[in-house]
Parts: structure tokens; sequence; C-alpha cells
């Protein structure tokens, strides 16, 4: 079993597995996106205290969640690629950091949307949109850490180090920040804890999430094709499929 | 006692050479030959451990190449390490001692004597020339004798016809004492009593 | 092996202390930096006073990554570096040595001048204590992190400002609680549960700094 799953740990035969998965996860990913919008804009009640403006929560937090989520998988690919020396591992880590950075940008930016009437002003220094900005500028870092560097097999691995390094810190950030200002409303939705909003909120925002996760999943596997007939352009297979003839 | 087989070096996503196989015994020279760009270098480098083959196996007595290798090999590259703000002394103690091997000032100076550079040894390292620089890292030579394996790569570059010969026989000596050399050169300097195994790359 | 240690960290001192300037450049790089601010923000008292551990942690903060460049920069150049790798002693001592000869040519003269500069920002008495215990075991953690910084971006081409893009966010907690510390001294809480962080910090980063400077290390020469 485990040998099969290793043949698609080179690029050429993960490529065609790539593009086959990734209409699915599109798809699922709008079919996750309407229901959440649907629940989150006609279903679930108006706010007591904040009126309409909370809907942006709906964006916001899974947003948040994703963009936290995405710098753990991608540093466990870089995990991966250190560890077993894969091509493919670091080529996902690299597909996913963009969508990681985006994710993060756009929690800022609905954070700040909803903070203008909630709190009269686009940008507050709260807890919670602090650690994003934060977390915005590790992602960045990768980025420009890869792009910096020529050779793909050095990039791959230094970048691999620094996501480690950031996966480590992350909480270390998260808590400090934490600490250091608790004007933003705490983790309103827990696993563990019961949630201090209706029920209807909570399963918009996880719809939403779920969303995010399959879109992402799309784009990191729409990109990792792309890594791939860059990195691999002087390789065979590549050269016979862009000559017209289709990879098997 | 140093063996390798199907070595497989990339250097910039090219590969440079594949499936090379060899074995050097005590006593015997490796001299490997080839065009600028051939991986010359990058073969030392992969040889010394700095640099991940591509494919292929690296054994040293038998094992796959690790700490205790480094404890017996010693490698010169390209630069010499020599630091311009320490004196000539400083520097050759501190690569000696770096290397695990503690030398005293006197035997030091030894050593300089050996590659003829033991006036120079209190100047600080800025004033020399290219020349004599090398002769700084190269004068850990004179008195690695418990290093069995040599890798040079491009030992005799900005040395004169003096500094070749001085070299050349110290690698005799190693040669005849059971060390083994595996050196890179585009001049084909001449080793006495050497039994030799070349390599070209880059064919 | 302390034996290494000893050597490579007697060696950096040497070389360091016979070229004085750069040593020198950055703690006069720190004291104009904290000196800037008033002419930003004004000369009132109450509002550097409160700015006044930011302002230095800040200043630490960026003398850190102008000097961080050159801890490997010079060895790798002139091929010391490769013999570093390829010695027979452990890499991890080695690297130690040189964050240490770092942190004592960076970190410590910042620390003991700092007190100057607390009281140009007209900090108290305990506080200023608590500002130099604070920066003693917080610039540390910067060296240990930054080594990791700069093994990362060594060779690399925009090296200083990408090595700040990675290392500054990463000193955030180190910040928030060394500024944290003074800023509580100054309203009479005792620091002590933020210098116990710092500690902390200091515990976990000469961990994760040291083998992730190792690593990068031997990607960079590969």
């Amino acid at each position: 079993m485990s040998s099969e799953l290793f043949r698609f740990a080179s690029p050429q035969a993960f490529f065609p597995v790539a593009g086959k998965m990734i209409p699915w996860f599109a798809a699922l990913a709008a079919a996750l996106a309407a229901a959440g919008l649907y629940v989150g804009f006609l279903v679930a009640p108006t706010d007591a205290t904040q009126g309409e403006a909370y809907r942006i929560i709906f964006l916001h937090v899974p947003a948040a969640w994703m963009s936290m989520f995405l710098y753990c998988v991608m540093a466990g690919w870089a995990a991966v690629g250190l560890a077993l020396n894969t091509r493919l591992s670091g080529m996902m880590a690299s597909a996913i950091a963009p969508t990681g950075a985006m994710f993060t940008f756009v929690a800022l930016w609905s954070g700040a949307l909803w903070g203008r009437p909630t709190w009269g002003a686009y940008w507050v220094w709260d807890a919670r949109l602090t650690s994003e900005l934060v977390l915005l500028f590790l992602y960045l870092g990768f980025i420009a850490l890869k792009e910096a560097i020529p050779d793909p097999v050095r990039s791959d691995r230094a970048g691999a180090i620094l996501a480690l390094v950031g996966v480590v810190n992350v909480p270390i950030i998260y808590f400090s920040v934490q600490w250091w200002n608790t004007l933003h409303q705490g983790a309103s939705v827990s696993l563990t804890r019961s949630p201090s909003m209706a029920k209807t909120m909570l399963i918009g925002m996880l719809l939403m999430a779920l969303a995010a996760w399959m879109y992402s999943i799309a784009t990191a596997l729409a990109r990792v094709r792309r890594i791939i007939l860059e990195r691999e352009r002087d390789a065979e297979w590549v050269r016979l499929s862009q000559d017209g003839r289709q990879p098997a | 006692m140093l063996e390798t087989s199907g070595l497989a070096c990339e250097r910039g996503g090219l590969r440079l050479f594949a499936d090379l196989a060899f074995a050097l015994a005590p006593g015997e020279l490796l001299r490997v030959r080839g065009p600028n760009g051939a991986g010359k270098t990058t073969l030392l480098r992969t040889l010394a451990g700095l640099t991940r083959a591509a494919a292929g196996t690296i054994r040293w007595r038998g094992d796959p190449i690790g700490d205790e290798y480094r404890s017996e090999m010693l490698f010169l590259g390209h630069a010499a390490a020599v630091k311009d703000e320490l004196t000539v002394a400083e520097n050759l103690v501190f690569a000696f001692g770096l290397a695990g091997q503690i030398r005293s000032g006197a035997q030091c100076e030894a050593a300089l004597e050996t590659l003829g550079i033991a006036r120079l040894a209190t100047l600080p390292a800025r004033f020399l020339s290219q020349g004599q620089r090398k002769r700084v890292a190269l004068a850990r030579l004179a008195l690695s004798a418990e290093k069995p394996l040599w890798l040079l790569d491009e030992p005799y570059s900005a040395l004169d016809a003096e500094g070749i010969a001085c070299v050349s026989g110290l690698c005799a000596a190693h040669l005849a004492a059971g060390g083994m050399v595996a050196l890179t050169s585009h001049q084909d300097v001449a080793i006495a009593g050497a039994v030799e195994l070349g390599l070209e790359l880059g064919g | 092996m302390p034996g290494g240690f000893l050597l490579v960290l007697g060696r950096e001192l040497r070389i360091v202390l016979r070229r004085k300037g750069d040593a020198l450049n950055v703690l006069v790089f720190f004291v104009v930096v904290a000196s800037l601010f008033p002419f930003g923000v004004g000369p009132e008292p109450n509002q550097l006073r409160a700015m006044g551990a930011g302002v230095v942690w800040i200043a630490a903060l960026l003398a850190a990554v102008l000097s961080l460049p050159r801890l490997f920069a010079a060895d790798h150049a002139d091929g010391t570096l490769e013999q570093m790798l390829l010695a027979p002693r452990p890499l991890l001592v080695i690297v130690l040595a040189k964050t240490a000869a770092h942190w004592l040519l960076t970190g410590l003269p910042l620390t003991l001048v700092s007190p100057v500069i607390g009281l140009q920002y007209g900090i108290p008495g305990d506080a200023l204590m608590t500002l130099i215990a604070s920066l003693l075991i917080g610039t540390p953690v910067l060296s240990l992190i930054g080594a990791a910084g700069a093994a990362l971006t060594l060779g690399v081409r925009g090296g200083g400002a990408l090595l700040g893009l990675l290392v500054l966010p990463l000193f955030v907690p180190v910040l928030i609680f060394g500024a944290g510390a003074v800023t509580a001294s100054l309203i009479g809480i005792k620091p002590d549960a933020y210098l116990s962080l710092l500690g902390a910090f200091l515990a976990v980063s000469s961990l994760v700094g040291p083998w992730a400077a190792c690593a990068a290390l031997r990607v960079a020469l590969d």
C-alpha cells in the first residue's frame, strides 16, 4: 500500500493526478461557499449588539482559521521534504504559501471592515488582527526567501527550515500578542467550549471554513502543477506533453 | 578504502557526471582531470561530504561517510581560509585546532618552514600575496600524516615552481607512508613513486 | 567538546577586537536610532517615558538585524566556513560559539549602554534595572534566532533586508515581553513574570536557533 502512495511522490506521477482532482475540489468549494454564504447572510439572525455589520465574520473568521491552518500544512510539507528528501514536498509548500498569504490578507481586510462599524476605526491593534499581521509577515518572508534563492533544491530546503522555525514560533507569537492586548473578541468559536453565539452563526462559519479549505486544496494543486512544469521543464515527459501529446 | 559506486552529481540542474565508480587504496593517488566546468571541484566536494550526491554511494572503510570519516579526512578547497586580521601563525593554529589537531607554536613554525614561509609567521595575513596565502593553507599538509585521506582541490594554483615541488614532495611522502590523495589540477605535475588512478571528467 | 567552543569564540573575539570599527558601529547605530524618536514625536517627557522601553528595545532589534549578516559572511567568503562544516567537531558547538561571540560584541555592549538611553527617556531607577535585566536575557535570543536568519540568507541577494524580514516577526514576542517588563516596572508591578517568560524564550531559542542555523549552513554550502 505504501509503495503505491510513494509512486505519487514523483512530480511526473503526481501531475495528472492533481489535474484530475482540481475540478472536484473546486466544485466542493463553490457548493460549500454557496451554502455558507446562504446561512451567513440569509439564515443567521441579526446580532443583538452589532447589527448587520457583524456578518463580515463569515469571511473574517474562516479566513483567519485558514491562514493559520495553511501555515501548519505548509510547515508539514516542509518537514516531510527535509526528512524524506522528496522534490514534490518542497513544491507543495511553495504552492500553498501564496494562498495562505491571501487568506491572511483577507482576514486583515475583513477585520478592518468589521472594525469600522464596530469600534469606529479601520485598524485597532487588537490581538487577533495583530497576530494575523505578524503571520502575514511570516508568509511574505517565506515567499521572499524562496524567490531569492535561484537553485530549487537549496530554495526548498532553506524555505523548509524557515517554515519549521516559523511554525514553532506561531503559537508563541499568538500567545504573546494575546497577552499584549485583550481588546478583540476572545475566540468565540471553539471546539471544546460552548459557543457564545447562535448555532446558525457557527454553522455558517464552519461551512465557509470548509469552503475555504476546498478552495485552498484546489488552488494549491493548480499551482503545484505550474511549479512542476517549470521545475521539470528539461524532463522528457514535460517536453512531450508540451508538444501536444498528453501525459498518461 | 575510499570507494564510490554509481556516483552522480548535479550542479545548477545540469547532470555533470553519472555512474562514477572507483576504489582508492592506501598508497594510491587519484588524479582528476577535465576541462573547466566538468565537475572536478563538485566531485571533490561530494567526496568530502559538503555536497550531496544526486545518486550513488561513497564508502570509507566500508561504511557510508559520516562523522568518523571527517576526522580522518583533510580537505583543502580553492579558498585559503585565511583571515586578514590574524597573523599567519594564528591562522595555522586555528586551522589545525578546528581539524582536531592540537599543534604548538613551534610545530606550526616547522610546518610554515616546510612551505618556505616561516619568516611570515607573525605577519597579519592581510599583507600576504595569493601564493603566500595558499602556502599557509597548504602548511597543514606538513603535519597531517594522521589524516589518511587528503582531498586537494587545485593545490598548485597560485604557486610558483618551488611551491609546486614542495607540495608534490609532501604528497609523495604521504602516499609512501600509506596515505591516500585525491587531487584535481590543470597542471600535470608528477608525484614521485605514486600509484596513480586517472579520472577524466567531461568526456 | 568544550575545546572547540573556546577555540572558535577566542578567534571571533580576536578578529573583531583587531578591527574595532565593526562592533563600535553597531553600538553607535543603536544610540543614534534610539535618539531619533524624540525628533519624530516631540520631547514631551510623559510621552517619552511611556515610549522609552519600546524605543530601546526596537533600537536593539534593529542593531541586531544590522550586525547579523556579518555573522557568517566573512567566513563563507574566505573558505573558513567550509572547513568548519568539515571539521570533526560538532557544527552545533561552532555555531553556538559564533552566536556567543555575536552577543558579546553586540547584545552585551548595547545592554550596558541602555541605562543611558533610559535616562534620556526619563525612565526612573527601578525600571532602569528592569530594562537592563530584560535586555540581558532578551538580546541573546536575538543572537540565537538571528544566527538562523543569517545562515538562511547566506550569499543570497537582497541579504540584509531579507534577513530583517525573516527575523523581525520572530522577534515580536521578545519585544513584547522585554518592553512589557519595563512598562510593568514603571507602574509599580514586579516584572518577574515577564522576565521568567523571557527566560523561557531564551531556553526555546537556544534549541531552535542553533539547530536551524546548522541545517541552513549545510544547505548553503551544498
